[in-house]
This record gives C-alpha cells, sequence and structure tokens, in this order.
C-alpha cells in the first residue's frame, strides 16, 4: 500500500479501540461495556476513584487478564484472544501497578531482556537501544547495579525503561509515578512528553497534575463504565466527573 | 576479557583438571570420579531446570531411567550396539520430557513438584510391572561384550574415565553455551519474574517446555551412559530416591551455577562413602545435609563461591 | 462361590484402609491448609508412631488393652512434640518459603527414617490390638425356593477392625468440631485466611504454626498406632502412606478438610475394591496416574468450588 494510504488508515482507523469490553469476576461487574477509541500517536490519560476498573480495563488491552465479552482492536487486528506475549510483539508495552523488575540482575540485564528480540539478535542495535532507554530515564550511570538495590522511585523509572527500549507503538503505563519524588515527576513528565507523537500513550494515573500536563484526551471511568471522555478541559468543567471524585452515585 | 569468555575459560581449564588427575588417581578414586561426573551429567540436566528456570521437579528419576532402559532394554532385548542403543537412549528421554513436560506444566509451584513426583512414581511402578523384561528390583547386567563403542572397550577403566570425562565435559560446556545464550537469559528471567518476562513479550509456557526438553533429556542421556558404563540398569534408579538425588547435590553445589552439580555429586558421593563404612543407616548423612543446607548455604558451595569470589562465573 | 461377599470384605478393608488415610491426610491438609508448606517428612510422623507405639507396648507389657491405651497417648504427644520443635528450629528458620521448606523436610525424613533404622533396627514388629473377635461375614443363598443366612468359608473381619473404623470417625468428627467450634479452631482459620491480619489482630502466628504442625504430626502417629496392630511396625512403612495421602489431600482439594475425609473414604474403598481385581502394582500405577490427572486437569481437586 502506498504511503498516503497508510496515513489515511492511521486517521481514520483508530490505533486502539474496544467495542462492549466487559469483564467480572464473580458477580462483581469490574469493567462494564466499554467503547473506546484512541487514534494513533495520543496521549491519552485514564483517570477514576479507586475501583473504578482502571486496572482491569488496561489488564484487558494488553492481555494479562481475558474479558468477559467483547472485543480488543490493536492497528487494525482484532486481538481480543491473543496471547499476552504476542501482543507485546506487535508493539505494546506494558508497565505493571506493583513494580515488576528482575531484582536479582543489573539494570543493563533488565533492559536487555526487553530488547533482545525486539532487534532480533543484532548486538549493536540491542546496546544502542539499552543504552538510550537507561539515559531517557536518567539511570544510565547506573547499568551495572543491581536493580532490587535500587529506590522505588528509581525501580518504577526502570521498568518505564523497560517499556520503551522496546519502541512500542504503544506504551501502557499504569500509575508510573506512583512513590516518585517530585523532582522525578517533573522529569517524568517530560519524557512522556517527548514520547508522545512517537507512540500512542495510555497513562493510568492519580495525579491530576501528571495528567493535566500530558494528556491530550482524557476517559474517566467510574464503577466499571466510561463516564466521560474529552480534553482536559472538558473534564475539568464536567459536573458528572466532578459529583464521582466528591463520591457521589450516578446511576 | 568478557565475562562470558573468562568463565568458558575457567571450564575448560577444570576439564583440563580433570582429565590430569586420571593419572594421579589411585584405582578406587579414579573410578570414583568416573561415576562421579556421569551422576554430575544428571544433576546437570536437573540443574537446567531447577537452578536456571526456577522449576523444581521431584521426578527427575523418570528422565534418567528413561535413558537407561532405552539403552538397555534395547541392547538387551533387540541386540543392539552401543551407539543405536544410546540414541534410543536419547529419544527416549525427549519423547518423555517432552510428554511429561506439556502435561505437568499445566500446572505450577507445589502441584507440579506433587504432579512430577506422582509420574515418576507411576513410572517407577510400570518398570516393575513389566518386570519379565526390566527385572523389577533386581535389574539386569549389560553384558562386557556389549559394552564396546566403536571398538573401544568401555569396561576398561581407562576408557570408561575418559567416555565420562567426554560426557561431562560436552555437557557442561553445552550448559554454559546455553545460558550465556539469549534462550538462557529468557529462562534466567522466568526464575526471577515469570509474569514481567511474559509481558517483555516472550511465550514463557514454550521457553519453560524446552527447558523441561533439555533437562530431560540431559537426565536420560546421563542415565543411558550410566548403564553402558557400569553394565548395570535397575528400577532403584527410577525411585523416588533418584529424584531427589539431583536436587541434594545441585542444592549442595549451588543452584544455577554450571559446576555446583558436580560440586554437589562429588562431595554428597565421598560424604556417602564414608559415612556407609561406619553406619548402614548412610542416608542420615544427605538427610543432615539437606536441612544444614536450606538452614544456612541457600546458595551452594559454588553458588557462595560465585558471590564471594567469582561474580563472573555462568 | 459368589464375588458379592468378597466385594463386602473389600469395602471392609477399604474402609479400615480410609479410616487410617482420612487421619493421616487431615493431619496433612491441615499443615497445608494453615501453613501452606507440603510436608514431606509427613510419612516419617507417621512411621515414628508405629515405633513408638511398638516401643511403649513393649516397655509396658502386661494387658494388651492397657498397653495399646498407653500407646495411643503417649507415641502421638511425643511424635507432635518433635514436630513442634522442628518447625520451631528449622521450618520457622527458612520463614515457610514453600521450597525451600519442602527440601528441609526431605531432609527430616532421611534423619528420623535413618535414626530409626540405627536405633530400632529393620525388623518388622507387631503391637498386640486390645481385642480380637473373629467376626465371620454372613451371605444369603437360594435353597429351596427361600433366603438362607450361611457364612462362606474364610470370610471374616476382626473386632478390632471394625473399632478402628469407628474409632477414626469420632476423631475426625473432633478435628471438625475443634476447628469450627472452638476458639483454638477460629485463631487457625484466621491465619490460615490471611497470616499478616491475624498478626495485626494479635496473634502469635508462631505459635499458631507449631501448634498446627504438632498437630498434624499427631494425627499421623495416631493413624499409625491404630494400623500397627494390623500392620506390623517398620522403618520404611512411612513411605506409601505418604503418597496416598498426598493423593487424598489433593483429589480433596488442598487445605480443604470435608472434601479431603471424603476423598479418603474414596481412595480407600477404591484401593480395596481395585486390588480384588487386579494387581497391587497395576492398581496404584491406575491411581497414581488417575491423581495425577486430577491434579493437571482439575487443579482445584474434585470437590474443589472454584
Amino acid at each position: 500500500m502506498a504511503q498516503k494510504g497508510d496515513a489515511m488508515a492511521d486517521m481514520i482507523t483508530p490505533h486502539i479501540a474496544t467495542k462492549g469490553l466487559s469483564r467480572n469476576f464473580g458477580g462483581l461487574i469490574a469493567v462494564n461495556a466499554v467503547d473506546f477509541e484512541v487514534p494513533k500517536g495520543e496521549i491519552r490519560a485514564i483517570i477514576g476513584p479507586n475501583g473504578a476498573g482502571k486496572s482491569t480495563f488496561v489488564g484487558m488491552l494488553c492481555g494479562r487478564i481475558a474479558p468477559s465479552s467483547g472485543e480488543i482492536m490493536f492497528a487494525g487486528q482484532n486481538i481480543t484472544a491473543m496471547p499476552a506475549h504476542r501482543r507485546i510483539r506487535l508493539g505494546m508495552a506494558y508497565t505493571f501497578q506493583i513494580t515488576s523488575i528482575f531484582a536479582r540482575l543489573t539494570l543493563k540485564e533488565n533492559v536487555r531482556l526487553a530488547t533482545s528480540w525486539r532487534w532480533n539478535g543484532d548486538e549493536t542495535a540491542i546496546q544502542h537501544a539499552t543504552l538510550a532507554a537507561l539515559e531517557q530515564v536518567g539511570l544510565a550511570d547506573r547499568m551495572n547495579q543491581i536493580a532490587g538495590d535500587l529506590s522505588y522511585g528509581h525501580q518504577r523509572l526502570l521498568e518505564i525503561a523497560m517499556g520503551i527500549s522496546q519502541h512500542p507503538q504503544l506504551l501502557i503505563l499504569d500509575e508510573p509515578t506512583q512513590g516518585l519524588a517530585d523532582s522525578e515527576i517533573a522529569s517524568f513528565v517530560k519524557l512522556i512528553r517527548d514520547l508522545g507523537g512517537d507512540m500512542t500513550i495510555l497513562l493510568i494515573e492519580h495525579n491530576m497534575n501528571v495528567v493535566m500536563d500530558t494528556a491530550d484526551k482524557i476517559t474517566v471511568l467510574n464503577l466499571g463504565s466510561e463516564l466521560a471522555t474529552g480534553t482536559p478541559q472538558d473534564i475539568r468543567a464536567n459536573k458528572a466527573v466532578q459529583a464521582a471524585y466528591l463520591g457521589e452515585t450516578h446511576a | 576479557m568478557s565475562d562470558s569468555k573468562k568463565s568458558v575459560i575457567f571450564h575448560l581449564g577444570f576439564l583440563g583438571l580433570l582429565f590430569l588427575l586420571q593419572f594421579l588417581l589411585p584405582a578406587y578414586h579414579h573410578g570414583n570420579l568416573a561415576r562421579i561426573m556421569v551422576l554430575a551429567t544428571y544433576a546437570m540436566g536437573y540443574n537446567i531446570l531447577f537452578g536456571y528456570t526456577g522449576l523444581l521437579s521431584l521426578g527427575h528419576a523418570m528422565f534418567f531411567a528413561a535413558g537407561m532402559y532405552g539403552m538397555g532394554l534395547t541392547m538387551t532385548h533387540l541386540g543392539w550396539t552401543a551407539g543405536p542403543a544410546m540414541v534410543a537412549g536419547f529419544l527416549a528421554g525427549v519423547l518423555v520430557s517432552a510428554g511429561i513436560g506439556f502435561l505437568a506444566l499445566r500446572t505450577s509451584g507445589v502441584s507440579f513438584m506433587i504432579v512430577t513426583l506422582m509420574f515418576a512414581q507411576a513410572g517407577f511402578l510400570t518398570i516393575l510391572y513389566f518386570g519379565e523384561w526390566t527385572r523389577g528390583d533386581e535389574g539386569f547386567v549389560i553384558q562386557q561384550a556389549d559394552r564396546v563403542f566403536a571398538g573401544i572397550d568401555l569396561s576398561d577403566p581407562t576408557n570408561r574415565y575418559l567416555a565420562a570425562l567426554l560426557l561431562f565435559g560436552l555437557c557442561l560446556m553445552l550448559t554454559i553455551r546455553l545460558m550465556q545464550s539469549r534462550f538462557g537469559h529468557v529462562l534466567i528471567a522466568i526464575r526471577e519474574n515469570e509474569e514481567r518476562t511474559q509481558m517483555l513479550g516472550y511465550h514463557v509456557h514454550h521457553h519453560k517446555w524446552l527447558a523441561v526438553i533439555a533437562s530431560g533429556t540431559m537426565a536420560a542421556v546421563a542415565g543411558a551412559a550410566y548403564a553402558l558404563l557400569f553394565g548395570y540398569a535397575g528400577a532403584t534408579f527410577a525411585s523416588v530416591q533418584y529424584s531427589i538425588f539431583p536436587l541434594l547435590w545441585v542444592l549442595l553445589g549451588g543452584a544455577g551455577t554450571a559446576l555446583g552439580p558436580f560440586i554437589g555429586t562429588l562431595f554428597m558421593f565421598y560424604l556417602i562413602d564414608l559415612s556407609s563404612s561406619l553406619t548402614t543407616a548412610y542416608m542420615l548423612i544427605a538427610g543432615v545435609a539437606l536441612v544444614l543446607l536450606t538452614l544456612f548455604l541457600p546458595q551452594g558451595l559454588v553458588g557462595e563461591w560465585r558471590r564471594r569470589v567469582m561474580p563472573w562465573l555462568t | 462361590m459368589e464375588l458379592a461377599p468378597y466385594l463386602i470384605l473389600g469395602c471392609i478393608e477399604g474402609l479400615v484402609t480410609a479410616a487410617v488415610l482420612a487421619l493421616m491426610a487431615v493431619g496433612l491438609s491441615l499443615v497445608f491448609g494453615v501453613m501452606r508448606v507440603v510436608n514431606v517428612a509427613h510419612g516419617e510422623f507417621f512411621m515414628l508412631g508405629a515405633v513408638l507405639a511398638w516401643f511403649v507396648a513393649d516397655q509396658l507389657g502386661g494387658h494388651p488393652a492397657i498397653a495399646f491405651l498407653a500407646a495411643l497417648i503417649i507415641a502421638p504427644l511425643l511424635v507432635g512434640t518433635l514436630a513442634m520443635i522442628a518447625d520451631m528450629t528449622i521450618l520457622k528458620r527458612v520463614s515457610y518459603d514453600p521450597e525451600r521448606t519442602i527440601v528441609a523436610t526431605i531432609g527430616l525424613l532421611y534423619i528420623i527414617q535413618q535414626l530409626t533404622l540405627m536405633t530400632y533396627g529393620s525388623n518388622a514388629r507387631p503391637v498386640e490390638p486390645p481385642f480380637n473377635q473373629r467376626i465371620a461375614i454372613p451371605w444369603f443363598e437360594w435353597v429351596d425356593g427361600g433366603l438362607s443366612l450361611y457364612w462362606p468359608w474364610g470370610l471374616g473381619t476382626t473386632s478390632y477392625k471394625l473399632a478402628v473404623i469407628g474409632f477414626a470417625i469420632m476423631l475426625l468428627l473432633g478435628i471438625w468440631v475443634l476447628m469450627t467450634r472452638t476458639r483454638i479452631g477460629l485463631i487457625m482459620r484466621a491465619t490460615q485466611l490471611d497470616r499478616d491480619i491475624a498478626q495485626a489482630y494479635g496473634i502469635h502466628v508462631d505459635r499458631v504454626y507449631a501448634m498446627v504442625f504438632g498437630l498434624g504430626a499427631a494425627l499421623a502417629a495416631m493413624a499409625a498406632v491404630l494400623i500397627v496392630p494390623i500392620q506390623q511396625a517398620h522403618y520404611l512403612m512411612g513411605h506409601d502412606p505418604l503418597l496416598l495421602s498426598f493423593i487424598v489431600v489433593i483429589i480433596g482439594g488442598l487445605g480443604s478438610l470435608v472434601g479431603t475425609v471424603i476423598a479418603a473414604v474414596m481412595i480407600g474403598l477404591s484401593d480395596g475394591l481395585i486390588s480384588v481385581f487386579f494387581t497391587p502394582t497395576l492398581a496404584k500405577i491406575i491411581a497414581t496416574l488417575m491423581v495425577t490427572f486430577v491434579l493437571i486437569f482439575r487443579p482445584s481437586g474434585l470437590m474443589g468450588s472454584k
């Protein structure tokens, strides 16, 4: 297909989308029939009160949790039944809400594991991507340290480095700034802004300043359903969202 | 020099030392060391799964026995010569480990241990049940005339030592090569954090299955070689005890170290050898060793050595 | 001769096996349920119970009933105490890490087994049952168009075997009451649900663990005292019951007491019945493989709810 056609397709088909996506745990409905679309290159924040189903929702996108019903489309492909590791190879990257690294390996080894299949054994490319990712999060000078010895905030940054080292098309970050110091948050915001445009980013975040500073658009989940989607200004002004955050229930 | 090169050279040097030892050792220890090298090969196979991939099997005796009987039965009942019979032992190992791995890997953790234990128990009972061919507990002797490979008499102590060293050396270098490869790194990643490994884009289940096959096949080759070199196959080698032994050897020597299985086997062999001259209850030593190890030396001998002296060891 | 009388005999033998197995498996299941560890030395606690029973009966002499009763009290107490010591000195120090616990209890297995070999020796020794009346099993046959009772030759059981079944049922009911109706049971269940929260509520988790481990071992020992008048005490006798109780605990659903008892009855009965039809080795192969496949395809056990 011609270059121009691809660009057109990118504008028309959303990069990641869900249709009627639901998940029940026993009798509990964690995510309820969510229709969701994000175009390529957008930074989308997903916010909502505790228990709104955010983590379950992105867990289904990346394949850690199987949906009860509904469909997931990624880059024009139906990936609902695809196992997680194949979704990653298709160009997704995911960082865990609770830090998940290889605690007994060095930082370099951690990131190498993320990059080694991506460049299919091309040693120069692997090393380059590994180093670049560590530099981007500001951990390059510690690359020979054991990951488990890092502070909590640095472990979170390492996890982000593992994600971006794969040069994914879609980066899913589950509460990345939890436990970071203010200075670290500032550089994180800058990092996300730099990455935006190159890749589509889904950001689950509690820190409203980070959300407002980075997101192109925001989707609000409440009680498993989509409450609103819009620009940061729209969401700030939205009465239903304010009410949800104040703890009032909406039918 | 890179760490991986240093490690390769160190282990090649170690193999050279083993080669030289045969000229120095008195006959008794010379024979022991040949036996230890074959058993250490079994332990190295176990180590691929337990030490590097983090999967604790309590049923590896079934792989060891698969090789042993794959070799011994084809030789005794079909009249195959040493070469083809060894290949039969190897193939038996591949088949059994692929099949058992496929089934057992549907479980994890404690269930995986119990499932492997149960399969091995079923295997052991099967050998007893077909006693007409396997001669059950009593076992069968492989005639000296059959223990000849390419004109070399493997029952001769010198040839036997060299054959054991060749087997051990090949498997040692193969293990090191494997663990320095991308595949080996993924196995270690699975041991360290399975979920993260999957979310980095690796097919964890597939890697684990290949690890079971590599581990089981190496154990089977050791079993086949044991029967060929020492001329005996018996159901004892399929019993629970022989599933526990490699765990013990690997833990003692150091799980996830290339040389740990050998050091552990050597240590335990002589501990039991010495104590069995004192008491019939020599397994007491094994028991005490296991408890002390879990309490005080969870990394094993080579593991501690690596931690303190040579952090670049594979 | 008809098959049916032999099936009845098979059932009674099976129920005796089931009774002993249930006690032993409940001990294993209790330890797994509350402490989340697999005790591979459980079979050796069983064996130790039998050997100590012989020792106590041998030392006391006198009427077999008194000697047996003494053994029934002393052997489980000693074994339970030993297990508590093992828990406090070994398991606690490896922080109940599942894999290290398995390795440590394998070590314990060899230590107990080999120490028994060194002291007690490799002979099998019997304990005299407290009572042992022969009970013949009657059967019916058609004689002249009517039913009449007869006693097939050689078909019978003993009063002691029936008593074992009855006693085991009482003990199991006792355990059930202990777990569901008493404060100690409540504490154990709380620890099982969430160790950290239990600790936060002031429960001495260490003590609960030691107690559970001791109780589990004592149950195994008690099962052994019951069986030793039927089977002799031997230093290797713990092996098969260990595997069987693993099977029972798995089929019953790991950690579920009711499931464990039901599974013990199933396994005991089928063991009794299968061995009427098959050679023991083939019966064992079939049973082992069946269980393995249950564990693979129904990981929560046959009785497990989820």
